[in-house]
């Protein structure tokens, strides 16, 4: 169970971030939830959006060096240590996180964690053994 | 294989001895028909040459420079009478006046032999369909390869640059299976022929012949991979009647001279002293057969070495290393001598980026400083963060190892660097611009 993620490629120069957020306004795409990862040289933006193959294909078009991985969205329970049980279920079961990031999702008033691990497979199992819903495809599509 | 395979491996001695008494000819035709070199002759005391008795004795004779062509455009420095010239090709001139050159008959003809000789030794045969992408025109690329490659027999596509969709579209349609062009078109259509998506099976190409500016073995390299052809590389300008005046042979260990129409010797740029065989310096040379426009001892401003070691492949002919850069391409960074070229050698072969590259020259609080931006070429990269910092740090470690110097890998978007359809021009200085 995982949802599909855009890493773009932002060049450090003035108009850089638009240039990507004006391909996405043109498409009618519409971001859920973002992080960037950031030198003092470029910047690496993850995006959680409602059409992701469609703005891959935008911002190809646009010259834009991107990129699709496929991630878990967890929802979590909204109270000190949600995080922590989902972290330690995959910290037992020997899966390391590379990178990760929160956002709340208005439509269904949940909080959610997106994750990058190495093994989506088997983390989405574990998670799910654990009693943690996670986020599909058609829940980015709502509106 | 060879185009004139006697005088190609001609014992040394005999090529020197005809040299020697070519050398006295041109001198005494200088004299005899060209004010310029009249006067000049005359005030270094060499006159009509008739004293000259060793090869060496070139050295006594002024230099010739990019500036003597301008004072004289454009038909100051011609030997032979317009009625007898045939040709009039030009350079682009960027740098003010263009630099002219003019040909007879027989300068067409021995032109012509040179340009040959470079085909045949990259590998042409009268079997081969060859499409020229130079810039057709005043330029002396193109029609000098047009009229080497009809004498050798090959077939000739007058392509032009240009309309990379065309060009490939031939390389098909005509089973072209040789390719003319500068390193950095061949690169750029080499790319568009990946991009394409046909397979290298549906194209007959397996050589290419690229010239007009210097080829790191690295792009070489890449071009060869990009395209599964096998390619030599050659020399020549302008000043000098045009490419083949050097070329590869099948061994591409330096490039041979036309020795029995040029003779070359390397000097130290800054003293104008002679270097010994070997050394490092500028690249001299004084035409021997041509009528139009003889040329004494031209400075050509690009920086080899020569050696008159007997080469695996037959050929007697002195051979240059490949350029390291031309004095006037030179960058001088914070003190330190800088070609693009030794840029180049670092950036091609890098994994996940583009081969195009610019330099950006800065002067930041009277410091210069340097900046290569390279394009992110491979998406992959996005998801592995700690490579994609590797590959910059790599890039930097490498640059600094080569230069001297603290370079700055700037990435940018895929397909935002200039792109070039003649020869490249890659550094931006605005080391003399006001600070933004």
């Amino acid at each position: 169970m995982t949802i599909q993620q855009l890493s773009v490629f932002v060049e450090n120069k003035h108009g850089g971030m638009a240039e990507i957020t004006e391909i996405l306004k043109n498409q009618d795409i519409n971001i859920r939830a973002l992080s960037i990862a950031d030198t003092t040289d470029y910047g690496i933006l993850r995006l959680i959006v409602d059409r992701p193959e469609a703005a891959v294909e935008a911002l190809k078009d646009g010259g834009i060096t991107v990129t699709l991985t496929d991630v878990i969205a967890v929802e979590l329970p909204d109270r000190p240590g949600g995080l922590h049980e989902a972290v330690t279920a995959l910290t037992k079961a020997d899966i390391s996180i590379e990178y990760m990031y929160a956002f709340l999702c208005q439509l269904r008033g949940r909080a959610y964690v997106v994750l990058r691990v190495g093994d989506n497979d088997r983390a989405a199992g574990v998670l799910q053994n654990s009693g943690f819903r996670q986020m599909v495809t058609s829940d980015l599509c709502e509106t | 294989m060879f185009f004139q395979k006697e005088i190609e491996t001609m014992p040394r001695k005999e090529l020197e001895a005809l040299q020697l008494a070519k050398l006295k000819e041109t001198v005494a035709y200088c004299y005899n028909k060209v004010p310029f070199y009249h006067q000049k002759l005359t005030e270094a005391g060499v006159g009509d040459g008739s004293r000259i008795r060793q090869l060496s004795d070139v050295q006594y004779i002024p230099f010739t420079t990019k500036e003597d062509f301008r004072n004289n455009y454009p038909f100051g420095l011609n030997a032979a009478p317009m009625k007898d010239i045939v040709r009039i090709h030009a350079s682009s001139g960027t740098t003010g006046k263009p630099t002219v050159g003019v040909y007879t008959k027989k300068d067409i003809d021995v032109w012509s032999d040179c340009v040959a000789r470079v085909a045949v030794a990259g590998g042409v045969t009268d079997e081969d369909i060859i499409q020229i992408s130079f810039g057709y025109g005043l330029f002396t690329g193109a029609l000098g390869l047009h009229f080497g490659l009809e004498k050798i027999g090959a077939t000739v596509i007058p392509a032009s640059s240009g309309n990379t969709e065309k060009q490939m579209m031939m390389f098909r349609d005509f089973g072209v299976t040789g390719l003319v062009a500068t390193p950095s078109y061949a690169l750029y259509l080499s790319e568009a022929v990946k991009e394409a998506g046909y397979p290298l099976s549906d194209y007959s190409l397996r050589l290419g012949i690229l010239g007009s500016e210097p080829c790191t073995p690295e792009m070489r390299a890449q071009i060869e991979a990009n395209l599964g052809i096998y390619v030599s590389d050659n020399y020549g300008m302008t000043e000098l009647g045009g490419p083949g005046v050097s070329g590869d042979c099948p061994e591409r260990d330096g490039m041979h001279f036309a020795e029995d129409h040029f003779l070359p010797e390397i000097i130290d740029s800054a003293t104008g002293e002679r270097l010994r065989e070997g050394g490092k310096g500028e690249l001299v040379v004084t035409t021997l057969s041509r009528q139009g426009m003889p040329v004494l001892r031209y400075r050509t401003k690009d920086i080899t070495s020569i050696t008159y070691e007997p080469c695996p492949c037959g050929r007697t002919h002195a051979r240059m290393s490949k350029t390291a850069g031309r004095t006037d391409d030179m960058m001088i960074i914070k003190g330190v001598n800088v070609f693009p070229t030794q840029i180049e050698s670092v950036l091609v072969g890098m994994p996940y980026i583009g081969p195009h590259y610019q330099i950006v020259l800065r002067r930041v609080n009277f410091r210069d400083t340097l900046e290569i931006r390279v394009e992110l070429a491979d998406a992959e990269l996005l998801e592995r963060y700690q490579e994609l910092q590797e590959l910059q740090r790599s890039m930097h470690d490498r640059l600094k190892s080569v230069l001297g110097l603290e370079a700055k890998v700037t990435l940018v978007q895929p397909k935002t660097l200039e792109r070039f359809q003649g020869k490249a021009k890659r550094i931006l200085d605005l080391r003399n611009e006001p600070q933004a």
